[in-house]
């Protein structure tokens, strides 16, 4: 990075959080603190709920994991709309027409206290080290990367975030989100426009004839991990689960200037969810067909650590390496070659041979590239902490765009990082705030510029927990794939109880209480018993259907007045 | 809110009338993504 990269990337990140620190320092208003401007308009909410779902992880590392295993990952989002338009119809109108800061507080409305703490407890457990996580993942890939300090990266992206979502709450939250989202479309708009005007003619054929642009598979196999029915009924809970019951999402629409602006939003991201990752994923097959033709394409694209090998002691062993795929990657490319000329002649017969041996060379390519990094963990463990493939879109960025590009790119993800985080901070603060503090102390209800102050000490306080947490678990290994799994196993009971909230009017809070956590321990027991038999995304709908189902069979047996406590 | 909100209120949006309405528009543009992208995958498999 040049000085002109170092300009743009911080103008872009300092500027956006200094300009929504000074429009909303002026925020002592509650209602406007934790839920963000009465006069938010549905543009607003809508990118503002892209932003807290979509951190860095989206930008740096689906392209990777599409230049790897394909763009199949775009099934994971097929139940998003379906659960969108459930959240817009029921959830929405009722947290509006309860006029409740939180989710949670709507369950202690609609059935008791503990069920209102059980609900906060596992939201706060959760998201409080997803907050961690959010700000260690794109910090040690860009740390690596550029050879930065991780912990001077760490604490400052927190910091950044901390200083304007204390000072302006849900206001600043929305407000600097909407220009965040600009910054990642700009940037990832010119990214993607270079890398279209470097590809040869036929670049979607030959993505396509090496297996990279299976977008969708109908196979009915509960093991596989990616299929259209695992993305529409796992994809649907898990995103019913995040939309309507985690407050980071909730929060985002419940403000506004009215319940027709939080539906837009929200039709918003249905609409134009999928088209944006199906962008992403793209971006990331293209980059596999761009490195095919590249002569100097990475072994390994964590090249800093791989360097330090080939630098080192046992170097001719990497060296070789180095040679082998120098020769494996001519022969493909000459193999795709053969494909585009047997393809353009017409012949089917060539064009299936050409493609068979174009697969093998591709399969052995793939082999000697594991091969790679096991020598290169074995040599350096702490190599194992990311994926290979989150390297593959920084390593474009730094050898392919023009200086200026770099510096917008890097803002993008260090955008997308604050725009995720500050959404944690800002539900994570107003939850300790409205569910934890305030319900053991009802009588500070009424003292508004008492429940501000509060609400600010508990966001600054997660995110000081936040950084603490990213800072050490940087001594961790395969956290972040871990904590995505442990998101499955944690928001059914929650949605669950929501369910049974919105759907089952007979079932009181004892029995939904107990229900949430017999339906904990069973999919404790799926997900340490069961976990090489059902993939992680089913353990969305089987855990909803075993809360619901519970709480039911738990109502059958206890006494009448257990029934709807508050009501 | 201590406004009381209506459920039914009007979309506002140009050919819209009813909430459902939407609704029904976002599923049928949701279908119409998934068949595209069969057909994508399909194309170029």
């Amino acid at each position: 990075m040049n000085a002109l990269d170092w300009i743009v990337l911080l103008g872009t990140i300092i500027g956006i959080a200094a300009y929504g620190t000074w429009r909303t320092r002026h925020t002592d208003n509650l209602n406007t603190y934790l839920k963000g401007n009465h006069s938010t308009k549905w543009g607003t909410i809508g990118l503002s709920v892209m932003a807290t779902q979509a951190s860095t992880i989206t930008y740096l590392s689906l392209p990777g994991q599409a230049y790897e295993n394909g763009i199949a990952f775009i099934q994971n989002y097929f139940g998003l709309p379906l659960a969108l338009i459930l959240v817009c119809a029921v959830f929405l109108p009722i947290y509006r027409k309860l006029g409740v800061y939180t989710a949670y507080e709507y369950l202690g409305q609609r059935f008791d206290t503990k069920t209102r703490l059980l609900g906060a407890g596992l939201f706060l457990l959760q998201r409080g080290i997803q907050a961690g996580v959010t700000i260690y993942a794109p910090a040690i890939i860009l740390s690596t990367a550029f050879g930065w300090r991780l912990d001077l990266t760490i604490i400052f992206t927190g910091l950044v975030a901390i200083v304007y979502t204390v000072t302006g709450g849900s206001a600043a939250v929305n407000l600097t989100q909407k220009w965040q989202m600009a910054v990642i479309w700009a940037g990832m708009l010119t990214a993607f426009v270079i890398l279209l005007l470097k590809l040869p003619a036929n670049a979607t054929h030959i993505a396509g004839a090496m297996g990279k642009l299976h977008a969708v598979d109908f196979t009915p196999d509960p093991q596989l991990r990616y299929t259209f029915w695992s993305g529409l009924l796992g994809g649907f809970f898990l995103s019913l689960s995040y939309f309507g019951t985690d407050q980071s999402q909730v929060q985002r629409y419940i403000g506004g200037a009215a319940l027709r602006e939080g539906r837009l939003g929200l039709m918003f991201n249905a609409l134009f969810k999928i088209p944006m990752q199906f962008f992403i994923v793209m971006l990331g097959a293209l980059l596999f067909v761009f490195y095919q033709f590249q002569p100097d394409t990475p072994l390994v694209f964590n090249q800093s650590a791989w360097q330090r090998q080939v630098q080192g002691p046992a170097g001719a062993e990497f060296r070789a390496l180095e040679e082998q795929h120098a020769v494996l990657h001519a022969a493909k490319q000459e193999k795709i070659r053969a494909w585009v000329a047997a393809q353009s002649g017409g012949d089917i017969t060539a064009e299936a041979a050409a493609r068979t041996e174009l697969a093998a060379a591709q399969k052995a390519s793939d082999t000697l590239r594991k091969q790679a990094r096991d020598t290169l963990y074995a040599a350096a463990p702490e190599a194992k902490k990311t994926r290979d493939s989150d390297y593959v879109f920084i390593t474009f960025i730094l050898t392919q765009l023009p200086h200026g590009v770099v510096g917008l790119l890097v803002a993008v993800m260090f955008a997308s990082a604050l725009s995720s985080k500050a959404g944690e901070l800002n539900a994570l603060g107003t939850t300790s705030t409205i569910d934890l503090w305030r319900a053991f102390r009802p009588l500070a209800a009424h003292d508004e510029a008492r429940n501000v102050r509060n609400a600010k000490w508990f966001t600054a306080f997660w995110g000081l927990f936040a950084v603490g947490f990213a800072l050490y678990v940087s001594f961790a290994e395969n956290l972040i794939e871990a904590l995505n799994i442990i998101a499955s196993v944690f928001y059914p009971p929650l949605l669950g109880v929501f369910l049974v909230a919105f759907f089952f009017k007979k079932v009181g809070g004892t029995a939904v209480f107990w229900a949430a956590l017999a339906t904990q321990l069973l999919l404790l027991g799926l997900f340490f018993y069961g976990k090489d038999t059902v993939a992680y995304l089913w353990l969305n709908p089987i855990g909803c259907a075993a809360c619901v189902g519970f709480a039911l069979l738990f109502q059958t047996f206890l006494p009448a007045n257990h029934t709807n406590e508050r009501e | 809110m201590t406004k009381k909100e209506n459920n039914d209120d009007s979309p506002g949006v140009p050919g819209f009338r009813t909430w459902r309405g939407v609704y029904l528009f976002v599923f049928g543009c949701f279908l119409l993504v998934v068949l595209a992208l069969t057909l994508f995958a399909r194309l170029y498999a």
